[in-house]
């Protein structure tokens, strides 16, 4: 298969429908004071995404701002290691900022700025998507509000002292258990308040349509950079994908260009927390079950009542009781396999990449590599394997030390 | 088909009354304080009862509601419990329309079907679901027009004349105004602009509209019932039943009495403003 090989009649890439639906997962679950706005930012979004100076402007800003192309790096010591597949490493830790986030707060601030809006806000659970909320708002001169668990402010000063010094405002959140879910109650609190002048833009491939669609496009330059660095590399296509999930933008950004190749096996790793059986994990797609939180309908951790449930992960970026409802999707469908990893396996992945590769992952990519040492030994040796490397591990260090036992 | 609602906003507008709407939570602080406090509302003047189902994650309301929510669900609320409610109410009075309000989510996962037959049964009269906004419509609120239940929709200062004809097209019973953009609680609605609104509103429907959100005192209930066919207090009320909770979260002995005396009060707001007004 070549990547130029015709799309599939029925195709898994035309989602969603004009309902903003995968399937029976996505919608608009939102109150009436939203629902017009989230009517503009369609209007808007379509109107953009066939507005060749759009894409420019986005074109320009990856190459000078973000520093992509992210490089595919071949990862020769994990591979010896492992002593199977082949493994590449799709390096969008060394983006600015650190992660992944920056490449869909650049697509979605030059959209607010299309659409007149003057203040930004935004929700964070491990900071990264804060922080690079923070910095395109610094970017383009915008004041800017990042509502955050008191929880995760607490296990993730060193974010929240960088989006105060990019001069956002960083609201702690107290309701609830005051992590991530809260924070996105609270945002979309102060949007349906500020709905004149705010743009909320929302970190993941979640919320009410179109937020699934548009983050989805703007984090699919990973994967459409990493079929042609792949066809430069190797003469064809991976045979399989990793990625970690939490909300799932990195994971659907390495997919989705992916999702008409049959020969690419696709996988996600959600975070099992202390185990699946304990109930102490965020796996929502493993130990979830179909309801409708924040916008959308999606699997989600909730009890016999439909009341929902807290996540429990040692990395605080995984840590919400939903997923993306694309991603409820292609697991309902068959076309992506998701499985899990535990905190304490993603631990020791995150010191056997940081010894072997001179790479410290953050904890979220972490739990796809504990995965990838799972299967990667029993692959030939000329299976393509591609991990994305989603983040870096800085902010995780004091966390990974406490859990080591190592007093800093 | 005239349902309780009809009745009840019919016979308040035959008598020059604008109808008094009360919000509490079920299971605030726990069954027993709801249903003591339920069972006293129609007597302190409440014409039409929104009974909040609890959800752990309330993206519409402001502090108070989302602390009756959270305290209604430490104190063991459920859905099953929150109908048994109504159906405890029923046995006493048959008058007053009960609404249930909340989120989707606790529906949708009971099963739609079920939960609108065991609704119909307790003795529920409408549905007011914050989330599910008319592009939504085939998945609760056809099938709780089939099964006899009138369906509130809300309309918003964001609800433009455009969109306002979608809105009302599925409603019955009463349109609820949000007199803000905002959640439940905050800001206090304008007399004028909530005017304005309502005869908007009123420009697309016959149907009554009742206004809520910010509605904290009895004057200010007053003044939003010269606007409107109805006026909403939710927050002030649970606000009330906090201010009456002992150390340990119970209802303290003759709380639920004091939360009905401040709900009489804005009752009396609600009932005499078109009275004062015509002195």
């Amino acid at each position: 298969m070549t990547v130029n090989a015709p799309s599939h009649p029925n195709s898994y890439r035309t989602g969603p429908d004009d309902r903003g639906r995968f399937g029976i997962f996505g919608g608009r679950f939102v109150a009436e004071t939203l629902m017009p706005l989230i009517l503009d930012l369609e209007a808007a979004y379509d109107a953009a995404k066939n507005d060749p100076d759009f894409h420019a402007e986005i074109q320009d800003l990856h190459t000078h701002y973000i520093g992509r192309p992210s490089p595919l790096y071949y990862a020769e010591r994990l591979t010896k290691k492992f002593g199977g597949a082949k493994i590449y490493l799709k390096r969008d830790e060394l983006n600015h900022t650190g992660s992944h986030k920056i490449n869909n707060c650049i697509g979605q601030i030059l959209l607010a700025r299309r659409m007149g809006k003057t203040r930004i806000i935004a929700e964070t659970g491990a900071g990264q998507h804060g922080v690079a909320t923070a910095t395109v708002a610094a970017l383009f001169g915008l004041p800017c509000v990042v509502y955050m668990g008191a929880t995760d402010i607490e296990r993730q000063k060193p974010n929240v002292f960088r989006m105060k010094l990019l001069g956002a405002e960083v609201v702690p959140v107290t309701s609830g258990s005051g992590t991530l879910k809260d924070a996105m109650n609270e945002a979309l609190r102060d949007w349906v308040t500020n709905v004149d002048n705010t743009y909320y833009l929302i970190g993941t491939v979640a919320g009410p349509h179109p937020y699934p669609t548009l983050v989805r496009d703007f984090q699919s330059v990973i994967g459409r950079e990493t079929k042609e660095q792949m066809m430069t590399r190797e003469g064809r296509l991976p045979d399989s994908l990793v990625a970690c999930i939490g909300g799932g933008s990195n994971a659907m950004g390495l997919f989705h260009p992916f999702l008409d190749d049959d020969g690419v096996r696709i996988i996600g790793v959600e975070a099992a927390g202390h185990g699946i059986e304990t109930g102490e994990h965020s796996a929502s797609l493993a130990g979830g079950s179909p309801g409708v939180l924040h916008g959308n309908r999606t699997y989600l951790l909730q009890d016999d009542d439909g009341q929902i449930l807290e996540g429990h992960s040692i990395s605080a970026g995984l840590d919400y009781p939903g997923i993306g409802p694309e991603h409820a999707w292609l697991r309902d469908i068959g076309r992506v396999e998701y499985v899990s990893a535990t905190d304490k396996e993603a631990l020791e992945a995150f010191q056997l990449c940081s010894k072997l590769e001179g790479i410290i992952p953050a904890l979220e990519p972490a739990h796809a590599l504990a995965y990838v040492s799972k299967i990667a030994p029993d692959l030939p040796k000329d299976h393509l394997l591609v991990m994305n490397m989603c983040g870096r591990g800085d902010k995780d260090v004091f966390a990974v030390a406490e859990h080591l036992g190592v007093k800093l | 088909m005239s349902t309780r609602l009809d009745k009840r906003f019919a016979a308040q507008h035959a008598e020059g009354r604008a109808t008094f709407v009360t919000f509490i939570t079920a299971g605030d602080p726990d069954f027993d304080a709801t249903l003591e406090i339920l069972k006293g509302l129609p007597g302190a003047g409440a014409d039409v009862i929104e009974l909040g189902m609890p959800f752990t994650d309330p993206m519409a309301d402001g502090p108070a509601i989302q602390a009756s929510s959270q305290r209604a669900l430490r104190g063991g609320a459920t859905m099953l419990k929150t109908l048994d409610l109504v159906r405890r109410f029923r046995e006493g009075d048959s008058e007053t329309p009960i609404v249930l309000m909340g989120y989707y989510n606790p529906i949708y996962h009971m099963g739609v079907e079920t939960f609108l037959h065991a609704a119909v049964t307790a003795g529920v009269d409408g549905l007011i679901v914050v989330d599910l906004p008319p592009e939504e419509d085939d998945e609760l609120c056809v099938p709780a027009m089939e099964a006899g239940l009138n369906f509130i929709r809300l309309a918003t200062p964001t609800t433009d004349d455009k969109r306002l004809p979608a809105v009302l097209a599925h409603t019955s019973g009463f349109v609820y105004y949000v007199s803000i953009n905002g959640i439940t609680g905050s800001a206090s609605p304008q007399a004028n602009d909530v005017a304005a609104a309502v005869s908007r509103i009123k420009r697309h429907t016959s149907l009554p509209v009742a206004v809520g959100f910010g509605i904290k005192t009895p004057e200010q209930a007053a003044e939003i019932s010269h606007a409107a066919d109805g006026a909403v207090v939710g927050s002030a009320i649970v606000g009330e039943i906090e201010k009456e909770l002992d150390e340990n979260g119970k209802l303290k002995a003759g709380g639920a009495a004091r939360v009905l005396d401040i709900v009489r009060r804005l009752a009396d707001g609600v009932h005499q403003a078109r009275v004062a007004a015509a002195e």
